[in-house]
């Protein structure tokens, strides 16, 4: 029922295992290392982490990081006792409009750290759950590109995209031949404009860490209302 | 880096038990946060379920549920559930529920436990069961309360009244009185009856010593009972400080005897409680006393309004302004009789005219409309003296109605020739509602057990009332009946947004307070009252009298008290808040409305009323 095209990678279980050889990065093996869920594991056993980065723009040739939030959760639990955020020191000059969208200064991001030194704590987070975004060019792509740059080596890793599953639900909706005579066309697929599908309330956008909240608590919702604890992790993953 | 929950952090600090948190402490309980998500229909938790944590809504709505499966509560946005089964055993106590999409803060029950030790104030918001925390609101709110408005004559007794007996001489009551710094004395007569607690026969005053002795030069060796007081006004030790200035000033009297029980506990005088400043409504009343025709009474009860609201600015309570509403209602009654009798003679015969409902029961407000009858002296004739009660009574009724008391909707006023009854009539009325129960009749005539006389012989409604209470008392059935008909009118579930819930799911967009908070609290005072056969009428009082006799659960009289209290005090507020912004005033109120202070406390008072007509329902479950 999803789109096969549209997924990275076919088995990330057995994928991850190669890239654990291959990768010459100590800290990148060492994430490769701990590996990820069998396909078919269900969603209720699974660990996910909710991943959010606000950046100085959208090309992460061209872009940096410049926040990033992440909280651990399961289909039952946010955690936000272990929630983290961090700014992070642009490679790039901060644009006069992405301090506006974020409502990051100058001043926060002065001492800010640059990635490498959070990057152990990143990957610690992330190794072993399944990290949920929404929309996921950004937040791979965007690490993949930096770790690039720094290192010589990107990195890869499945995620679960809510705007994905939300984009796949709203066009099955509006299909059929009834639907497009009355001219209906798939809603909104934001962040926000989602979370009001499912009751969820409206938080203030473009804070790392509020978004990856927001983010979490959508997957759970869409879970609710759409699949099943049991549901395959298969089924979501790209 | 420390991490900033900014969502789940403003939105927590919003609400109690958490606005009070200082800093520190609110960043601790926003970082343990965990989130749960909710579909609609879904079990949170269920009975006896182990509970850790303690919920906080962030959206949605949550319903709570008995043992039994009835609803018990209904909850959203920023309420909390779990935490009487946190302080108790750990157990569910209320199965927890969603109707609505929810969104969850679970709260750890470590950092629950530190927050009731460390915080005094937090322990007491969850410790509180719904009616502990209305209790807290009503008497917090009645704190800073003035003086004159919300003390008790009792506070102003210091020392006991001096009472001598009747055969004492004048000079020696003199003596008396100088020993004991005293200006006056009570006499009592010891070879009256003492059983009904009462055989005070007059009182003397200094004024009384220097006019009736001195100036008239009467012997100081004369008995005291030559130049006493014979008539004896008095004051219930449970009166307000300001019900005692309206009746020394209505009665131009300076000493007024404290009674507990029927017993003088205390004499107070005009100079204990001149310190008080004289208030708008005392003011009033002597002016309704001054006016000369019913014209001229309609006119003056324009002003009323601006007194009403003066009272509930000077932050009286309901008790109070029900007082102080009732006493002006009742002046304006006796000066149109008395202006009645000006205009058609006086009246052939003896008669009581009788106040009924909220005027008897010291409970009216701004929005009333008149119920009142006569009781006419048994010899009365409809041939020879029919016409004269007729014109009376109309004069009366047409009177009040241009003062703003519109007509009884029921007809329940004495213009009405059925509510012309003489004494034998009435208790015979009363013996057949009473002896031949059924809830259809009774439901039209629950008024006339809230009755007071306000001009005549008013004595004729005490023992009418007597007749009652002897007659009601063991009536099981009656009293049945009565409860019945109490039960018919239910409080709301609580409010959400800006509509009100009802219980069955219902919504609606205003709620009728005295409809459904104040009246039907009222109906469940009154079938307690009479079935412990108290003699008070007004609703506090007579929760005084039931807490004394017992018959309720601890404390339940006591969350009674407050929920009556708070309802009539949102109500009177919300009439006031009316009148100022020149609105005609109403018991409606609309929940977008309410501060968030009425909504959670009127909930609270809705659920203490619902828990009293369940247990009025088995209490009295007499078969009919």
């Amino acid at each position: 029922m999803y789109n096969f095209i549209n997924k990275e990678v076919l088995n990330w279980s057995a994928f991850l295992k190669l890239k654990a050889q291959l990768s010459k990065d100590e800290r990148l093996k060492k994430f490769y290392d701990v590996g990820t869920y069998h396909d078919d594991t269900k969603l209720q056993d699974i660990e996910f982490v909710a991943l959010d980065f606000e950046t100085t723009g959208l090309d992460p040739k061209k872009n940096s990081i410049i926040s990033i939030g992440l909280v651990p959760f399961t289909l039952k639990r946010i955690y936000c006792n272990q929630a983290k955020s961090w700014f992070i020191n642009p490679k790039d000059k901060l644009q006069e409009d992405s301090i506006i969208i974020h409502g990051i200064t100058h001043s926060d991001l002065k001492g800010a750290p640059d990635l490498r030194r959070i990057l152990d704590q990143l990957l610690e987070q992330l190794a072993g759950k399944v990290v949920v975004v929404h929309y996921r060019n950004i937040e791979r792509p965007f690490l993949d590109l930096h770790l690039r740059a720094l290192f010589k080596e990107g990195i890869v890793f499945p995620v679960v995209d809510t705007m994905q599953i939300e984009s796949n639900i709203q066009r099955k909706l509006a299909a059929g031949f009834l639907n497009r005579l009355r001219g209906k066309k798939p809603a909104s697929i934001r962040l926000g404009q989602s979370r009001k599908r499912y009751n969820l309330p409206t938080y203030q956008p473009h804070d790392a860490l509020t978004d990856a909240i927001a983010t979490a608590e959508l997957l759970q919702a869409q879970v609710g209302y759409h699949f099943s604890p049991d549901t395959p992790i298969k089924d979501l993953w790209l | 880096m420390d991490v900033e929950l900014l969502e789940i952090k403003d939105f927590i600090s919003q609400y109690a038990p958490f606005d009070e948190l200082p800093e520190e402490a609110l960043a601790e309980v926003v970082q343990s946060v965990e989130i749960s998500y909710f579909r609609a229909n879904t079990t949170i938790i269920d009975f006896k379920d182990e509970i850790s944590e303690l919920y906080m809504i962030r959206s949605g709505i949550v319903e709570l549920f008995r043992r039994n499966g009835n609803l018990y509560n209904r909850l959203d946005q920023g309420q909390l559930f779990g935490q009487m089964g946190l302080l108790t055993n750990n157990k569910v106590r209320f199965p927890a529920k969603t109707t609505k999409d929810t969104l969850l803060y679970c709260i750890p029950a470590v950092i629950f436990y530190d927050l009731c030790e460390r915080f005094e104030s937090f322990a007491d918001f969850v410790e509180a069961e719904d009616s502990t925390r209305l209790k807290q609101a009503v008497e917090s709110n009645s704190d800073d309360a003035n003086a004159l408005t919300t003390s008790k004559v009792k506070k102003l007794i210091t020392r006991e009244p001096l009472i001598v007996p009747i055969d004492t001489s004048v000079q020696a009551v003199a003596q008396m009185m100088a020993e004991e710094y005293q200006s006056a004395a009570l006499i009592n007569d010891p070879s009256l009856d003492d059983s009904e607690g009462n055989n005070l026969v007059g009182l003397i005053s200094e004024h009384d010593l220097c006019a009736k002795v001195i100036a008239a030069g009467l012997s100081i060796d004369s008995p005291v009972s030559e130049v006493m007081s014979t008539e004896l006004i008095s004051l219930d030790h449970n009166a307000y400080i300001f019900e005692a200035m309206l009746i020394m000033l209505r009665n131009n009297v300076h000493h007024l005897p404290v009674l507990k029980n029927k017993k003088p506990i205390g004499l107070i005088e005009v100079s204990d409680i001149i310190r008080y400043e004289s208030q708008n409504s005392l003011l009033f009343v002597s002016s309704i006393f001054q006016q000369q025709s019913p014209e001229d009474l309609a006119l003056l009860s324009k002003q009323l309004k601006d007194c009403f609201v003066r009272m509930v600015n000077e932050d009286a309570n309901s008790h109070m302004v029900g007082r102080a509403m009732s006493e002006i209602g009742r002046s304006f009654k006796q000066r149109l009789l008395e202006l009645a009798e000006e205009e058609f003679g006086p009246a052939p015969i003896p008669f009581c005219f009788l106040a009924l409902g909220s005027m008897a029961r010291d409970e009216q407000l701004m929005v009333t409309d008149q119920d009142n009858a006569i009781i006419l002296d048994n010899s009365y004739d409809p041939a020879v003296h029919g016409e004269y009660f007729e014109k009376l009574s109309h004069f009366v009724c047409d009177g009040l109605a241009a003062c703003g008391y519109i007509y009884c909707t029921g007809d329940i006023m004495a213009t009405n020739p059925e509510f012309r009854k003489t004494q034998i009539e009435w208790e015979e009325c009363f013996a057949s509602w009473i002896d031949n129960p059924n809830p259809k009749a009774l439901l039209n005539c629950n008024i006339f057990f809230d009755l007071t006389g306000v001009y005549g012989r008013i004595k004729w409604a005490e023992h009418l009332n007597a007749f009652i209470l002897r007659r009601a008392k063991k009536n099981n059935r009656f009293l049945a009946c009565l409860a019945r008909n109490a039960l018919n009118r239910k409080p709301p579930l609580g409010f959400f947004k800006d509509f009100v819930m009802e219980s069955d799911g219902r919504h609606n967009n205003s709620i009728n307070l005295k409809r459904r908070g104040t009246a039907p609290l009222a109906d469940l005072i009154r079938v307690h009252a009479l079935a412990i056969g108290s003699q008070s009428q007004n609703s506090f009082d007579r929760l005084e009298d039931i807490i004394e006799a017992g018959i309720l659960p601890k404390s339940k009289g006591e969350d009674l008290q407050h929920a009556m209290e708070l309802i009539s005090l949102v109500r009177l507020r919300h009439q006031a808040l009316d009148i100022e912004s020149d609105i005609e005033p109403d018991n409606n109120i609309e929940p977008e409305n309410m501060s968030d202070f009425e909504r959670r406390n009127l909930k609270d008072a809705f659920l203490v009323l619902s828990n009293a007509q369940n247990f009025l329902k088995y209490r009295y479950s007499a078969t009919l």
